[in-house]
C-alpha cells in the first residue's frame, strides 16, 4: 500500500531532471565501465551489461554462436537450472531481456525497486552472467529451435532479403554471416563455454543503470555484477570491412511483393560525419511521412506501403540501406523512382526548407526520444559501448543544428558511393 | 516445489485497496465528445488520441476495408490544410504520428513536446469534421493499402491463417471479415464509400480524446472546449447486434502456402466482459490465460517447448474486453519431427490437465504478481497508459474500472480457473485452422491482383 501511494503522489510533484539528463560515470574495481541516472520518480530500477560479444567475434564456421551464448545464460547458472531461474524471475516480477547484434550481446534486468525483489533480481543477473552451465541437454534443444527457425526463415521472403542483403555487402565480413543449419548444428558447449569465457569479462564490460537507487548503491551493484565475470574481454575490434562491387542480386520466389534492398556499408559510430548523415538522412529516407523517398514512392504514386533509407553505425562500417516491398509486377518503375530520388540528393542534397525542418524535428523531438527510462537506458549502454561523451545528449541539439548543406552532400559522397552500392531483389520476375 | 519467494505475497498485499485520488480527470462536451486526461509529469512531453468507435465490425459485406482505408485518408487534405501538411506539421513540432484501425476502433495519436499539444488539438480537430476526400487522392492511396495487405497478409503465411480461422469462428458476426478488407473489396472500394463512411462515423459523439503526460487537466479541457467544442454532433446509423448464432460442431479449415514449419492455431468461443463488477468468468478466463501462457515460466513454455519438446514454438491468448464477440486461442508450431496432430494433442493435453486437476496456489500468486508488477511497469510509458485507457474505453467500460480489473484478477480461485476451464472448452464451439506448408520453388508466383485501377 505505501509503495504504491508513494509512487502515484511523486508522480504529480517531481520530474525526471530533464534537461540535462545528468550521467554519471565511473569505473568499477572490477574494470567495467559503469553509466548511471539516478530518478526516484518510479520505483523501478533498469539495469543492463553490455559485453563485445555480438556476431562479429565469432569464429569461422560457427555463426550463431554469439546468438545461442546469450540465449542459453539464463537457462542453466551455477547450481540452478532453466526452471529454477524462470520461476524465480516470475515471484519477483522481475524481467530478463537482451540480446545479441553484430557487435555486442546484452543482459538486461528490469525490477522493482522495493528491497526483497531488487535483491534478488540482482543475484539472478549476477549468477547467470557469471556462473552459466549451458547444459547440453538445453543446447541441444536450442540448437533444433535454432534450425527449425532457420529453415522457416528461409522460406520469407523478407527474410531471405535481409540474410541475402548482408551476405552481398559484407563479403567475407562477420558482418555478412547468418547462422545456417550447418552452423548452428557445429556448435558445442565447448564452444559456449569458451566465447564466454573470452568475451564477457569485467574488462570492457558496460554496466548502464537507471533508477531507484542511489549512487553508493549503484556502485556497489556494478561491482556486484561484474567482480565474478570470467576474465577475458578487454577492447576487442572486429576485423576490417571491404567494400562491395556494384551490382544487382535476383532471388526467384513466388511473394505477391518484391522485396528490395539497396545499400553498402556506410559508417562507423565514431565517424565525424555521424550527424550529417544522421541528419542528411532525415530528408532522404529517415523521415517518415515527410520524407522523399515517402513521397515520391508511397505519396505520389501508391507503390509501396513501406520506403525508408537509414543508417546502422556500427563499431565498424554499419550498413546504409534503403528498402521497400511492391508488387512484383511494378519493381521496376518503383527502383527508377529510387534511383532518381537518390541521385538527386546525392547531387543537390537538401534544400534549406528540408535541412531546417530535419533540424527542427530532431531538435525538438529528442525530448521524445528520452522521456521514459527504458529509452534513456538504451542512450546509456550506447554512449558506454560505443565511447561516447557522457555529453551526447546534452551536445545532441548543438550538433545538430550545426549540419550545413554542405556537409551532408559531402557526408554521402565519401560513404555512399555509387560503385558500391547492392541491389536485392527477391521476388523478381 | 522450491518454497514461494515471500516476496510475491508482500507484493500482492500492496496495492489494495484502489488509490482514491483524481487523475485521470475526465469531462464531457455539450456535443458529446469526452476527454480523458491523465497528468503525468515526469518528462515535457504528451501523447495526445483521438479515438473513434467505428472499426470493422461496423463496415458492411462489399465494402470491407473501408474503415482502414479512410483511416489512411485521413492524413491528406482537409478544407483547411492541404495534403501532406498534417504529417509536415508534426514532424516540424518534433513529434511523431501514426493511427490503427482494429474491429472495433479507429485511433489516432501524436507524440509530441508538451508545448505542441494546441497546435495536435486543432490538426485533429480539422480532420474530424473538414476532411476533403477526391477520386484523385484516393485513387494512389487504395493502392498503397493494398500493398499493405500484400505485405501484411498475402504473403504472410500465419496471417492467412488468421484470416481463415476468423471467417470460419463467425458466420454472421462481423468479426468474420478482416480488418484490412478482402482484396476484391479493395478493388472495388471507391472514394464515395470511404465518405460515406467518414460522414457517417466521424462525428464528436462517436469519438473521445485521451490526453497522457506533462499537462494540467483544467487546460486540456479548456483546449478541448476551443478546438473540439465547436463541431456539430449528428445521429449514428442504427448498429445491428449481428451476434453469432450458437456453434454446433467443430470447424475445421486449411491454408496452403510457401513455409516450412505446419502452424496450428485453435479457437473457442467465449464470454467476454459485460458488468465489470458482477462477472466472474472472464476473470477466470484471463488467468487461465496467464497460467497456460502469461511468461516464462507458465505451462505452454514449461511443458510443450522445454518439456515435452512438443513445439517450436506455442502461445494462449484471450482478450475478454471488446465490443464484439470473445475468443480463446491457443496456437503453435510443432517442434521438428513432430506433426500438427502431436502438437494439437498436447495442447488439448494441457487444458485438460486443468479441467481434471485444477490450478495451484503458486501459479494463481504468480499471474497476480505479474499483473501487479506490469501496472508499475506501465508507467514508464506515455504511451502504454494512453493506450491502456483508450482500450477499456473503446470496448465500452470505463478508465475508472482499470482498479477494478486488476482487484478482479487478483480475487480469481484456482476454483473458478477450473470451473471456466471445463465449462468452456468443448469441441461444440472450436474452430481450427492449419497451416499446410508448401516448397516454396514449387509455389507458383501469385497472380497480378489490384491491377484494374491506375
Amino acid at each position: 500500500m505505501r509503495t504504491l501511494i508513494f509512487v502515484l503522489s511523486s508522480l504529480l510533484t517531481s520530474t525526471l531532471a530533464f534537461a540535462g539528463v545528468k550521467i554519471e560515470h565511473w569505473i568499477a574495481p572490477s574494470g567495467a565501465k559503469v553509466y548511471f541516472i539516478e530518478t526516484r520518480v518510479l520505483p523501478i530500477l533498469d539495469v543492463q551489461i553490455d559485453f563485445a560479444a555480438g556476431a562479429a567475434f565469432v569464429p569461422a564456421g560457427k555463426s550463431g554462436l554469439a546468438g545461442l551464448t546469450q540465449g542459453l545464460l539464463e537457462t542453466g547458472a551455477a547450481d540452478l537450472d532453466e526452471e529454477h531461474i524462470a520461476g524465480r524471475l516470475v515471484d519477483i516480477g522481475a524481467r530478463l531481456g537482451g540480446g545479441a547484434d553484430s557487435d555486442r550481446a546484452s543482459l538486461s534486468v528490469r525490477t522493482l525497486s522495493s528491497k526483497p525483489e531488487k535483491e534478488a533480481a540482482l543475484d539472478l543477473l549476477r549468477t547467470v552472467l557469471s556462473a552459466p552451465t549451458f547444459p547440453q541437454s538445453v543446447l541441444e534443444r536450442e540448437r533444433g529451435r535454432t534450425i527449425a527457425a532457420i529453415r522457416e526463415a528461409e522460406t520469407r521472403p523478407d527474410a531471405i532479403a535481409g540474410k541475402r542483403f548482408a551476405a552481398a555487402i559484407y563479403p567475407g565480413h562477420p558482418y555478412g554471416t547468418s547462422p545456417t543449419v550447418e552452423s548452428v548444428g557445429a556448435v558445442t558447449r565447448e564452444d559456449l563455454a569458451e566465447f564466454h569465457r573470452q568475451h564477457y569479462g569485467a574488462r570492457g564490460a558496460v554496466v548502464s543503470i537507471i533508477g531507484d537507487v542511489s549512487r553508493a548503491e549503484a556502485e556497489a551493484i556494478a561491482q556486484r555484477l561484474t567482480e565474478a565475470l570470467p576474465a577475458g574481454g578487454g577492447s576487442l575490434v572486429p576485423p576490417e570491412v571491404t567494400k562491395p562491387l556494384r551490382g544487382t542480386i535476383k532471388i526467384a520466389h513466388p511473394a505477391a511483393q518484391s522485396h528490395v534492398h539497396i545499400g553498402l556499408p556506410a559508417i562507423r559510430r565514431s565517424d565525424p560525419d555521424y550527424f550529417p548523415l544522421l541528419v542528411g538522412n532525415y530528408t532522404l529516407g529517415g523521415g517518415g511521412f515527410v520524407s522523399r523517398l515517402m513521397k515520391e514512392v508511397r505519396e505520389k504514386r501508391g507503390y509501396a506501403y513501406s520506403v525508408y533509407s537509414y543508417f546502422a553505425p556500427r563499431k565498424m562500417e554499419g550498413p546504409f540501406e534503403i528498402g521497400l516491398q511492391t508488387k512484383r509486377e511494378q519493381v521496376g518503375d518503383a527502383l527508377k523512382v529510387v534511383d532518381e530520388v537518390l541521385a538527386d540528393y546525392m547531387a543537390k542534397g537538401p534544400t534549406p526548407k528540408e535541412l531546417a525542418a530535419a533540424k527542427k524535428n530532431m531538435v525538438d523531438g529528442l525530448a521524445l526520444r528520452m522521456d521514459s527510462n527504458a529509452k534513456l537506458l538504451g542512450y546509456l549502454s550506447a554512449i558506454g559501448f560505443y565511447d561516447l561523451p557522457l555529453t551526447y545528449l546534452d551536445d545532441f541539439p548543438a550538433r545538430v543544428k550545426a549540419v550545413t548543406i554542405e556537409q551532408v552532400k559531402a557526408a554521402f559522397a565519401r560513404h555512399v558511393k555509387a560503385e558500391n552500392l547492392v541491389t536485392v531483389i527477391v521476388a523478381a520476375d | 516445489m522450491k518454497p514461494l519467494f515471500a516476496a510475491s505475497v508482500v507484493l500482492a498485499c500492496a496495492v489494495s485497496p484502489a488509490p482514491t485520488f483524481a487523475n485521470p480527470f475526465e469531462t464531457k462536451l455539450a456535443n458529446g465528445l469526452r476527454v480523458i486526461v491523465k497528468e503525468d509529469r515526469r518528462a515535457p512531453t504528451v501523447v495526445h488520441m483521438v479515438w473513434y468507435r467505428a472499426g470493422s465490425m461496423d463496415e458492411k459485406d462489399g465494402t470491407s476495408g473501408v474503415a482502414h482505408a479512410l483511416e489512411h485518408l485521413m492524413f491528406k487534405g482537409t478544407k483547411n490544410l492541404p495534403a501532406g501538411e498534417f504529417n509536415k506539421r508534426v514532424a516540424e513540432a518534433g513529434g511523431r504520428d501514426n493511427a490503427f484501425t482494429s474491429r472495433d476502433y479507429t485511433a489516432y495519436f501524436q507524440i509530441v513536446p508538451k508545448a505542441a499539444l494546441p497546435e495536435m488539438m486543432q490538426l485533429e480537430s480539422d480532420r474530424m469534421a473538414n476532411l476533403k476526400l477526391d477520386a484523385k487522392e484516393f485513387a494512389s492511396e487504395i493502392q498503397v493499402v493494398m500493398e499493405e495487405r500484400r505485405l501484411r497478409t498475402d504473403d504472410n503465411p500465419h496471417a492467412l491463417v488468421h484470416e481463415a480461422l476468423n471467417s470460419v469462428i463467425f458466420q454472421a458476426h462481423p468479426y468474420r471479415r478482416p480488418i484490412i478488407g478482402w482484396m476484391d473489396d479493395l478493388e472495388h472500394l471507391t472514394w464515395q464509400d470511404a465518405r460515406d463512411w467518414y460522414h457517417q462515423w466521424y462525428t464528436p459523439n462517436n469519438a473521445y480524446v485521451v490526453v497522457v503526460g506533462d499537462v494540467d487537466h483544467r487546460e486540456v479541457f479548456r483546449l478541448a472546449q476551443k478546438y473540439y467544442g465547436p463541431h456539430k454532433a449528428h445521429a449514428l446509423p442504427e448498429r445491428k447486434p449481428q451476434n453469432e448464432p450458437e456453434q454446433a460442431g467443430i470447424r475445421r479449415v486449411s491454408v496452403k502456402a510457401p513455409a516450412k514449419l505446419p502452424y496450428l492455431a485453435m479457437a473457442w468461443k467465449m464470454p467476454k466482459l459485460r458488468d465489470v463488477q458482477k462477472d466472474r468468468d472472464p476473470y477466470a478466463l484471463d488467468v487461465l490465460a496467464a497460467v497456460l501462457d502469461g511468461h516464462d515460466a507458465s505451462r505452454f513454455a514449461r511443458n510443450l517447448v522445454r518439456g515435452s519438446r512438443v513445439a517450436q514454438s506455442v502461445g494462449a491468448g484471450y482478450d475478454p474486453t471488446l465490443r464484439g464477440e470473445a475468443n480463446f486461442v491457443v496456437d503453435g508450431q510443432p517442434a521438428d519431427g513432430k506433426s500438427i496432430a502431436d502438437l494439437e494433442a498436447a495442447l488439448r493435453g494441457e487444458i485438460k490437465r486443468i479441467q481434471d486437476e485444477g490450478v495451484s496456489a503458486e501459479e494463481l500468486a504468480r499471474v497476480k504478481t505479474q499483473s501487479i508488477a506490469a501496472q508499475i511497469y506501465k508507467r514508464d510509458s506515455l504511451m502504454a497508459q494512453a493506450m491502456e485507457i483508450g482500450g477499456v474505453e473503446a470496448a465500452g467500460q470505463s478508465w475508472r474500472d482499470i482498479d477494478t480489473l486488476l482487484e478482479k484478477i487478483k480475487s480469481v480461485t484456482a476454483e473458478e480457473v477450473q470451473a471456466v476451464a471445463k465449462k468452456y472448452f468443448t469441441d461444440d464451439t472450436l474452430s481450427i485452422a492449419v497451416l499446410d506448408p508448401q516448397p516454396v520453388d514449387k509455389s507458383k508466383p501469385k497472380k497480378p491482383s489490384g491491377a484494374v485501377r491506375h
